[in-house]
């Protein structure tokens, strides 16, 4: 499938991308990369089934539980993010589970499968909310600082590392997309998006396809979550559960383009200078605007250009090549 | 994030009472979103948001301008039904084509939009109308005034909904409609016209609750995320598109509501009605009064 000239494009481009932090050490910038990179890799779990026509609005909720679960465990019990981090995405993954398997087995989709998801991340933040004596509520949660074993705890003050981790993260989200890209489950997954019944008599099992890469999505997202509250040490139930975040996923997802690897990286990249910009461009006065532009854009994206900038930009680059079948 | 529904006191009957009273305005709520599903098969999930600048009109023309709550409810229900119509006109008509998901993606634009222009003209802060209506004691219940005339104008606007879609040539285009969308077209009905029509009544609800909500609480920017995935449910709890579903779900939820919240914390309350909405989707998924296939 990858051309030698490709793989060769990519290999330069990621050493450029390890070697950065060493050669260039503005701290800012390299918050505002780590940030990126960490929202690309959720925008990218998002679009793992976003791309087959399961639009979620639920992966706020998984993202609050890698979050919350992994920072409770900590504080609570001691546990080391090592292991909580995959705690919490097993409870990520089997509440992806519990609700997606009715959803899949009754023929849940379209509006009905975008609402009971909404009602799944209503639920994460209703929960975060009301256990305020454990969460710290609507006032937010941060982690306890590690007097010792930094690596332990996962803690660490230098953006370099961070920086690293997250380039990490992010492109392990780029294999899998590349994995399931040229799987079968691709193929059985692009005939259940066009039309359940027909593949499910070619004989593709609709119910368990849908749920598996659901699982991988909640997954993806939950350490996507986890990540995020280790790097940030902070964490409100506003900005890393609810029905907004999913929004912000969902937006930034179809601006850069579902249906490419780095879509959603175009989309966290654009997403996010757009409200760093308008953020120093206009101070605290600045309230408010990003989130109106983000919406006046995504009405526009979604009249005009429904493949994304990336999306759109690749199909005019190559019109002989095939075309994509959603959308 | 503020509690929608703070009034719960320690009786079980008077939580029962005071879940009706919510019901009252939540089945209100879930109507307009219903009739725009049904008809145009399409979900506002900005919807919450009209709401939200509906009560912010009334806020201003009340406190600001002195004009009086009874004159500046028509005109607030009457700028909602006008933005509920722009908004069918600039966003859902160029997409009637398209997939459904990005019809509901495109509202969800919209949801930011009307979100962060609240934020950005009128600030964060809470505001309110300033109007404290009397408790009405009864035995040792009490029950806001507020509540009673909201329930009771819910049902009047309902009833007028009813009434209109029943009796009136346009109402009947309307349901037509929803049942089929090719043939109503060859049988002389211009269905981009009651698409319109369609979407100002919508909005013309949401500004009706806009007028009744803003008498029990207070309105900031984020107010329609607590109620907005609350009206969702309700509608798919009902079945979308199905009015009286909507209708028994919308008391269905306001009761576990209620209920949840006397005997905890009130997001408990919505935690369960949450739960219950999951658990529903297992027993009927394709809404309450469905039949299973």
């Amino acid at each position: 499938m990858m051309g030698q000239g490709r793989l060769a494009a990519w290999g330069i481009g990621l050493a450029a991308l390890v070697a950065l932090p060493f050669v260039y050490r503005d701290p800012y910038h390299l918050h505002i990369l780590v940030l990126i990179l960490i929202w690309s890799f959720a925008y990218t779990s998002w679009s793992m089934m976003g791309r087959f026509g399961l639009v979620s609005l639920g992966h706020g909720g998984f993202m609050g539980i890698g979050a919350y679960v992994t920072a409770l465990l900590w504080n609570h019990l001691g546990l080391t993010p090592w292991i909580g981090i995959p705690i919490s995405m097993v409870a990520a993954g089997a509440l992806a589970l519990i609700v997606g398997y009715p959803c899949f087995r009754f023929r849940i989709t379209g509006h009905y499968f975008v609402l009971v998801t909404l009602a799944l991340s209503g639920i994460v933040l209703q929960v975060i909310t009301a256990t305020r004596d454990y969460t710290g509520g609507s006032l937010g949660y941060t982690p306890n600082r590690a007097a010792t074993n930094r690596l332990l705890a996962l803690q660490f003050d230098d953006k370099t590392t961070w920086y690293l981790i997250a380039l990490a993260v992010w492109l392990a989200g780029l294999v899998v997309w590349h994995l399931v890209d040229r799987s079968m489950a691709r193929y059985a997954l692009e005939a259940i998006s066009e039309d359940e019944d027909a593949a499910a008599a070619a004989g593709v099992n609709v119910t368990a396809e849908k749920l598996k890469i659901t699982l991988l999505s909640a997954l993806m997202t939950a350490l996507a979550g986890a990540i995020y509250c280790q790097y940030q040490m902070f964490i409100t139930p506003d900005t890393i559960s609810g029905i907004a975040v999913s929004l912000q996923m969902v937006f930034a997802a179809i601006v850069g383009g579902l249906f490419v690897s780095l879509g959603p990286t175009v989309g966290a990249i654009i997403t996010i200078l757009l409200a760093e910009t308008l953020r120093i461009g206009f101070g605290t006065k600045a309230v408010g605007w990003d989130n109106l532009v983000y919406g006046v854009l995504l009405v526009l994206f979604i009249i005009f250009l429904p493949k994304g900038i990336l999306g759109s930009v690749l199909d005019r680059l190559k019109p002989q090549r095939k075309v994509s079948p959603n959308s | 994030m503020q509690a929608f529904f703070d009034v719960f006191d320690i009786y079980l009957l008077e939580a029962v009472i005071n879940g009706i009273l919510l019901g009252g305005v939540l089945a209100l709520l879930a109507l307009g979103l219903n009739l725009i599903f049904g008809v145009i098969d399409v979900t506002w999930i900005c919807y919450a948001e009209l709401v939200m600048i509906g009560m912010y009109a009334m806020y201003f023309m009340v406190q600001f301008y002195g004009v009086s709550y009874f004159v500046a409810a028509p005109l607030t229900i009457l700028l909602v039904a006008v933005l509920g119509a722009a908004l069918h006109y600039l966003v859902i008509a160029p997409l009637l084509t398209a997939p459904p998901i990005n019809q509901l993606l495109a509202t969800g634009g919209v949801l930011f939009v009307l979100q962060s222009f609240a934020t950005v003209a009128f600030g964060i802060d809470f505001r309110n109308l300033g109007i404290r209506l009397p408790v009405l004691a009864f035995g040792d219940m009490n029950f806001s005034y507020a509540r009673l005339l909201s329930f009771v104008a819910a049902l009047v606007g309902m009833v007028a909904v009813y009434l209109f879609m029943t009796r009136t040539f346009t109402g009947t285009a309307i349901r037509a409609i929803s049942q089929d969308r090719q043939i109503m077209a060859l049988m002389g009905v211009d269905a981009r016209r009651i698409y319109l029509i369609t979407s100002a009544l919508g909005g013309a609800l949401a500004g009706l609750a806009a007028c009744l909500l803003v008498l029990q609480y207070d309105v900031h920017p984020f107010v329609g995320l607590s109620f907005g995935p609350i009206t969702f449910l309700i509608c798919v709890l009902g079945g979308l598109g199905n009015f009286i579903g909507g209708f028994i779900a919308a008391f269905v939820f306001a009761e576990i509501i209620s209920l949840g919240g006397l005997f905890s914390d009130l997001e408990w309350g919505y935690v369960l009605a949450f739960a219950f909405f999951i658990v529903m989707m297992f027993i009927r998924p394709a809404g309450l009064l469905a039949r299973r296939r």
